[in-house]
C-alpha cells in the first residue's frame, strides 16, 4: 500500500506516539509567529521560567496584522514580539519596512520547502501546503510548545483527494475554484482532513494560484491543503536552493528528483475523492456569512457595494494585483465606492510599482495601503460601518468580520476590480 | 484539573465561528482576563444577549462545527474567563477542539440525534450539567427531566485534561 504526501511527511517527522496510532507528535521544521497570537505564548513562557526557543533559525516572526501599530495595545504586541526575537537571536524577524502578510511574506523568502512541517498561530497557515509541505494553523498553546520544544501533535493525516479536472476559462481564477469547492463540500467538509489538490488545473497554476487554493482549505475545515511539488515549485524556489542561494542543488532537474520523494504514491489510500470539473466554472462570489454560501457573479448583479478591498494572504500577491490592474487600466472606480488595495508584501509592492500597477490603481481612484492584514479581519485600514457592503479578495465573510454589521462578498481580484468600476457586483465581462 | 459542568447555555445553531465567540478587534489584548466581557459578543442568534444569557452559565450545548474559522485560542480563553470549561456539540472545528484540550478544557462530542434530543428536552429550561470523567458520562438535569449521555474522551485528550493542558504535558515529556 502506497502513502500520501502528508503521510510521508508524518513518517519522516515522527517523534512520539503517546497514545495509540492516531496521535502523532511531529518534529517541526518551521514555527512561524505573528504579533497577535504569539505575545501571550511568550508571556506564559516567561511567567513559567521557560523563556527559551528550540532553534532560533527555524523560528520566523513578523508583525503583520496591525502594522504600523494603530494604538497602545497593538504597539505593545509588536514590542513583545520584537523584544523576544532580539533576546533569542531570531534573525528572521520582520518589522515595519520589511514586513508583510505572513503567508505571502514567508513563502516569498523561501522559508517553506517540500516535505516540511510548518505551524503558526494562524488558521491560514494551510497556505504553505502549496509547496508540498504539511502546514497547519494552531492555537497559542500549540505555538508555545512549538517554540519551546519544536514539536506539535496531530491526528493521522487522513486525506481527501481533490481532482481539479479540465481547464479554467479566461477570467476564472484559483479563487473561483476554491469557492466552488467549498460550496460543494461545505464549511466542515474537510474537518480533520488534509485536502490534496491534484489534476491538470493545479499543474497549470503558478505558485500564487496554488497558495490561493491551499489558503482557503481551512474554510472547508481542512487541516492543511497540499499540492504535489513539481517543476513550478522548483522554479519558484530556485533562487533560494540553486547556486545563487544555498546551492542545495546544482540543477533544477536534481531538485525536482529530490522533491519527488514527497509526491503521493499512485496506490495511496484516500479517505475520499472529490472530482470537480473546472471547465464549466464561471466567476463566483460568496453571499451570506459562511464561505460555502456561493453564487455566480451573474446571479448577484445589481448588488451594490460600498467598498472594494484587494489584498490579504489569499489574494494580495503580484499575480492578483496584475489581474485586478488589467481590469482597472483606463477605468475609474464608481463614485459610490471606496477602493482599497494592500500589496501583501514589500516585494509585491515594489514589483507592482515597477510594473506600473500601482499607478493604474491610483489612476483608477484606489487608496494604496502598506502591506498588512488590517481590513481582512476588521482591525484597521478599511473597517466597515454597520450595514455596509464590501467586495473583498479575502477569505472570510463571517458576520462582523470586516466590521460589526458589515457584509462581505468574497471574490477574485479580477471580479473585485470590475465591481469597483461598476459599483455593483460584476465580473470583467460586464465591462465590455 | 479544572471544574467541569454547571448551568447550561443553549446555543441552537451550527457553524458558530471563533469571530462570533470573540471578535478580532479584541485580539489586541495581551491578557486572557481582558477578554471576559466580550465573549460571544457578535453571536448571530435571535434573542441572544451575551450579558444576560452568559450570566452564571458554566457549560455550553450547541450543534455542529462549533469553533470554525480562526485559530485564535482567545475563543476558549473567553469561555474559560467566564468559567465555561466544557462545550458539548455534535462536532467541532479541529483547531478549536485542540485548543480546548490544550487548555485542559473539554470539547465533548455527542452524536447529532442525541444533541437534537437534548435540545428538545432541555432548551428553554434551567438545566444543569454534571460531568463524570471516570465513566465518560454527561448528566443533564432540569427539574424532573434527566438524561445521561455517554461521550468519547480519547486517551490523549483525557491526559491533557488531567495534566492541565499541553504545555505541562509536553514540558515534562519532550
Amino acid at each position: 500500500m502506497g502513502k500520501t504526501l502528508a503521510q510521508k511527511i508524518f513518517d519522516a517527522h515522527l517523534v512520539d506516539k503517546p497514545f495509540g496510532q492516531e496521535d502523532w507528535v511531529l518534529r517541526l521544521d518551521r514555527v512561524f509567529c505573528h504579533e497577535i497570537t504569539t505575545p501571550i505564548a511568550i508571556n506564559d513562557l516567561v511567567a513559567q521560567g521557560m523563556d527559551r526557543v528550540f532553534d532560533p533559525t527555524k523560528i520566523k516572526a513578523v508583525i503583520d496584522h496591525v502594522t504600523p501599530a494603530k494604538d497602545s495595545k497593538t504597539a505593545l504586541q509588536g514590542k513583545i514580539l520584537r523584544d523576544w526575537a532580539r533576546r533569542h537571536g531570531i534573525k528572521d524577524f520582520f518589522d515595519v519596512g520589511r514586513n508583510g502578510v505572513c503567508h505571502a511574506l514567508f513563502p516569498e523568502l523561501g522559508f517553506v520547502r517540500p516535505g516540511f512541517t510548518v505551524i503558526m498561530g494562524d488558521s491560514h497557515t494551510c497556505t504553505h501546503g502549496a509547496f508540498g509541505a504539511f502546514a497547519a494553523g494552531v492555537g497559542t498553546t500549540d505555538l508555545e510548545v512549538g517554540i519551546l520544544k519544536g514539536v506539535c501533535a496531530f491526528k493521522t493525516p487522513h486525506t481527501i483527494r481533490i481532482n481539479l479536472e479540465g481547464s479554467l476559462r479566461p477570467g476564472v481564477t484559483a479563487k473561483d475554484v476554491i469557492l466552488a469547492l467549498i460550496a460543494k463540500i461545505g464549511v466542515a467538509g474537510a474537518t480533520d482532513r488534509v485536502m490534496e489538490f491534484r489534476g491538470p488545473v493545479v499543474s497549470a497554476m503558478g505558485m500564487e494560484g496554488r497558495m490561493t487554493l491551499c489558503n482557503m482549505a481551512v474554510e472547508a475545515g481542512g487541516t492543511s491543503g497540499v499540492c504535489m511539488p513539481d517543476m513550478t515549485t522548483v522554479e519558484y524556489l530556485w533562487r533560494f536552493i540553486g547556486p545563487q542561494g544555498e546551492h542545495q542543488y546544482s540543477s533544477k532537474e536534481e531538485a525536482l528528483r529530490d522533491y519527488q520523494r514527497w509526491i503521493s504514491d499512485e496506490d495511496a489510500p484516500y479517505d475520499s475523492v472529490v472530482n470537480l470539473d473546472c471547465s464549466a466554472l464561471e466567476p463566483l462570489s460568496t453571499v451570506g456569512y459562511k464561505p460555502d454560501q456561493v453564487k455566480t457573479i451573474r446571479e448577484l448583479k445589481n448588488t451594490k457595494v460600498d467598498q472594494v478591498y484587494i489584498g490579504s494572504c489569499t489574494n494580495g500577491r503580484i499575480e492578483d494585483l496584475r489581474q485586478a490592474a488589467a481590469v482597472l487600466k483606463g477605468r475609474r472606480v464608481a463614485e459610490s465606492v471606496r477602493g482599497i488595495v494592500s500589496p501583501a508584501t514589500p516585494q509585491v509592492y515594489a514589483q507592482a510599482l515597477q510594473e506600473g500597477i500601482i499607478q493604474t490603481f491610483m489612476d483608477a481612484g484606489f487608496c494604496v495601503t502598506n502591506p498588512t492584514c488590517g481590513a481582512c479581519l476588521g482591525m484597521s485600514n478599511g473597517v466597515l460601518a454597520e450595514g455596509e457592503v464590501c467586495a473583498s479578495t479575502t477569505n472570510r465573510n463571517f458576520y462582523g468580520r470586516m466590521g460589526k454589521g458589515g457584509m462581505v462578498h468574497l471574490m477574485s481580484p479580477a471580479s473585485a476590480a470590475a465591481t469597483a468600476v461598476l459599483g455593483t457586483i460584476a465580473n470583467p465581462e460586464d465591462l465590455k | 484539573m479544572k471544574h467541569f459542568g454547571g448551568p447550561v447555555l443553549f446555543l441552537n445553531r451550527d457553524d458558530i465561528n471563533t469571530d462570533e465567540i470573540i471578535p478580532a478587534k479584541y485580539l489586541t489584548e495581551n491578557t486572557k482576563e481582558a477578554l471576559k466581557p466580550y465573549c460571544l459578543e457578535d453571536l448571530k442568534l435571535s434573542d441572544f444577549n451575551p450579558k444576560r444569557d452568559l450570566e452564571g452559565k458554566r457549560a455550553i450545548l450547541t450543534r455542529s462545527n462549533f469553533g470554525c474559522g480562526s485559530s485564535r485560542e482567545h475563543a476558549p480563553w473567553a469561555l474559560e474567563m467566564n468559567e465555561i470549561n466544557i462545550v458539548v456539540a455534535s462536532s467541532f472545528a479541529r483547531i478549536f477542539r485542540q485548543n480546548m484540550f490544550n487548555c485542559g478544557m473539554i470539547a465533548a462530542e455527542v452524536d447529532s440525534p442525541t444533541i437534537d434530543r437534548l435540545f428538545e428536552e432541555f432548551a428553554g429550561k434551567e438545566t444543569v450539567l454534571s460531568v463524570d470523567l471516570e465513566k465518560n458520562r454527561l448528566h443533564f438535569v432540569a427539574g424532573k427531566t434527566e438524561r445521561q449521555v455517554p461521550f468519547i474522551l480519547k486517551d490523549f485528550e483525557a491526559a491533557l485534561v488531567r495534566s492541565g493542558g499541553w504545555v505541562r504535558f509536553a514540558a515534562q515529556r519532550y
